[in-house]
């Protein structure tokens, strides 16, 4: 396994390598990329089907744009960790903190802590499992995706969401606009198991409720007076 | 006897606000209109040039040559725009306006040799493939945003604002939110789509400044950053982006159009591209960051006097929006179709407008095919006509900001300075602090 250390070289140098040689070498499926440091933007941009371990914490923008890569960071992230991913998975062992997975549209983001605001804010696509609780705002206009929460949730869960879907084992401190509980039914038992083995965490999925968007916000003036 | 009609308009309560009052209470809602401010704003039409004479040589206007190659990027992209000529047009959405449109767009700023912009939504095949130098924005939506189009673009816009509605999100009704449109930007077919006032995944200056660093990592430090903002507090906003890491700042005055916004946000929310343009060179001179970051002025450029008279003032380039749609057939009274002009009057009528009088973009009904989403009323816009009219527009302004800067002997459009213009009114000099004509007098710099 190729070990790439943050102490001898810059991220900027990092993720050129990732970018521009990474993709032409052959027999390279798994790196690491040692002391990050809580360094920003590290295996941001990723285009290629590897498997990184980033041996510690990461800071804003970890794993950003994903296309592909697997990525796994043993330690905690700061804010916007995989945001707008494409494909791939990114795996945070700690916490993350604001806009985990925005406005991603695609792969599978597992954070194993808690995370903070606004997680999964104008998702549009993605999977996120989090296998502790979110912070505030969280989901907000949120379009498309799916999201599970294993603990609880903040305030204004899912406000002025669109077509996504939360699942939520825990206490929900509130609903943001728009944003309703709705009945779980046999296929939504049957995503969030898919879900929860997709991230190895080890839950009942009858423990689950459903949040979804009530649709009353998509036409900002249906119920207005149009004699005019 | 027929009495006498006495008819006094209240100067508090005239037609206007009284239709406003009169619509208000019937809908229960505000309005939201296309186009930019409609009040009287001091503008580049309250500047003159002083030009040549005795104590200034002017070059020959048709024969001596005058630059016009502009650069952009220098700062820290490995890769700058160079463009031959300093108009740019301004982003604008496919939503907004047709793929025809984004397509006619595309050709005629490249046959012109400069660039032009996506808009919120993503950027489509057609625009791509018709520009050769295509801007990709970073909008606080993100819709249609993706690291494959981020890598095909040549700079990219990080939006945090628009002169028409600082501070406001997006607005694209229903009616334009079409099968191709709702999927590209993840949304229900139909839904009145709301974009997001400020960006998900970043708050404030030290953040904006890890996400540019993002965005070059994302593309090898290769492309140009561009950070546009609407006009408020341009001063310190031009100084936030300088420390943020732009390549290049794009300054939005209140002039700036919008296919759809609140009429309040329109016409009662930042400030006029004049003053911000002042605010924004006093910035970079501040900063000493002059020449380093290049600036971009949009918001109400119409005319190669207000190309000239923007750099005069500072501005490496402009970007145009309203302009560029004017001249692709907005507000005219036919549409071209193979070659002959169809009467479009009775569409503007039914949308309740003439032809000069328009802002209805936000309906998607425009009665010339530009503003629309509908596939009846878009093939009005015939894309090779359309790219040969806006790179007519582009050459007039061109020539006017070449002809102009001779007359003030200037060898490069770009080596027009302050010292060339003058004010009309005390506003415009005090707002441009240009002297006022006939005189040495700033006001609010010098005495009179």
């Amino acid at each position: 396994m190729e070990s790439l250390d943050l102490h001898k070289i810059s991220v900027r140098e990092l993720n050129q390598y990732l970018h521009k040689e990474l993709p032409n070498k052959n027999g390279v499926k798994k790196l690491e990329i040692l002391n990050p440091d809580g360094m920003h933007s590290i295996a941001a941009g990723m285009d290629a089907p590897v498997d990184i371990d980033i041996k510690g914490h990461g800071g804003y923008y970890v794993g950003g744009m994903n296309k592909h890569a697997n990525i796994t960071v043993h330690g905690n992230v700061g804010w916007g960790v995989a945001e707008n991913m494409m494909s791939g998975t990114v795996r945070v062992k700690g916490f993350a903190s604001s806009a985990a997975g925005a406005t991603g549209r695609g792969g599978t983001l597992i954070i194993e802590g808690d995370t903070s605001l606004r997680c999964g804010i104008s998702m549009k696509g993605i999977d996120i499992v989090v296998g502790g609780s979110i912070g505030n705002f969280s989901g907000f206009m949120a379009q498309a995706g799916r999201m599970v929460i294993c603990g609880d949730a903040g305030d204004g869960l899912g406000d002025s969401m669109y077509e996504a879907v939360f699942y939520v084992r825990g206490k929900i401190k509130s609903l943001g606009a728009d944003a309703q509980e709705e009945p779980m039914t046999d296929a939504d038992y049957a995503a969030v198991k898919e879900l929860l083995g997709r991230a190895g965490f080890k839950h009942d999925p009858k423990e689950f409720k459903r949040v979804a968007g009530a649709k009353k916000l998509y036409n900002w003036n249906a119920d207005a007076n149009q004699e005019y | 006897m027929t009495k006498k009609l006495v008819l006094e308009e209240s100067a508090g309560f005239d037609q206007k606000v009284i239709e406003y009052v009169h619509r208000a209470s019937a809908t229960g809602l505000y309005e939201i209109r296309g186009m930019g401010a409609k009040r009287h704003l001091p503008s580049f039409d309250d500047l003159v040039f002083l030009a040549g004479s005795a104590s200034r040589y002017p070059l020959e206007g048709y024969r001596e040559k005058c630059t016009t190659t502009t650069v952009l990027g220098t700062r820290f992209a490995k890769k700058p725009i160079e463009l031959a000529i300093p108009i740019t047009i301004a982003g604008m959405s496919f939503g907004a306006l047709s793929g025809r449109v984004k397509e006619a767009l595309g050709r005629a700023a490249t046959e012109m040799g400069t660039s032009t912009t996506t808009g919120d939504g993503g950027m489509t095949p057609e625009e791509r493939q018709s520009s050769k130098t295509l801007v990709y924005q970073c909008l606080p939506s993100r819709y249609g945003f993706n690291p494959d189009d981020l890598r095909k673009a040549d700079a990219i816009e990080l939006v945090i604002g628009q002169g028409a509605k600082p501070g406001g999100g997006g607005m694209l009704l229903g009616q334009k939110v079409t099968k191709r449109v709702a999927g590209m930007r993840t949304l229900p077919i139909g839904v009145d789509q709301r974009s997001a006032c400020r960006h998900p995944d970043w708050t404030g200056p030290d953040d904006l400044a890890i996400k540019v660093a993002e965005l070059r990592e994302i593309t090898d430090w290769e492309k140009p950053i561009y950070i546009k903002v609407g006009a408020t507090r341009t001063f310190n906003d031009v100084k936030l982006a300088v420390h943020a890491g732009a390549d290049v700042i794009v300054v939005d005055g209140m002039q700036g159009g919008t296919a759809a916004t609140q009429t309040v946000f329109i016409e009662h929310i930042g400030i006029p591209t004049l003053a911000a343009l002042r605010q924004a060179v006093d910035a970079l001179e501040d900063m000493n960051m002059r020449g380093k970051v290049q600036l971009i002025v949009s918001g109400g450029i119409r005319t190669g006097a207000d190309v000239a008279k923007a750099l005069a003032m500072g501005a490496d380039a402009v970007a145009i929006g309203q302009g560029i749609l004017l001249s692709l057939g907005c507000n005219s009274s036919s549409y071209l179709h193979e070659g002959a002009h169809i009467d479009a009057t009775a569409d503007y009528n039914a949308l309740g407008t003439a032809p000069g009088y328009c802002h209805h973009c936000q309906t998607g009904k425009c009665p010339v095919g530009v503003t629309t989403q509908d596939e009846e009323l878009e093939l009005r816009l015939e894309p090779l006509t359309g790219a040969k009219r806006v790179k007519n527009y582009l050459k007039t302004l061109n020539m006017e900001l070449t002809t102009v800067a001779r007359a003030c002997g200037k060898s490069n459009v770009h080596h027009l300075e302050r010292e060339d213009l003058v004010a009309l009114t005390l506003e415009a000099a005090a707002m441009a602090r240009i002297p006022l004509a006939g005189t040495d007098w700033i006001p609010g710099v010098s005495r009179f």
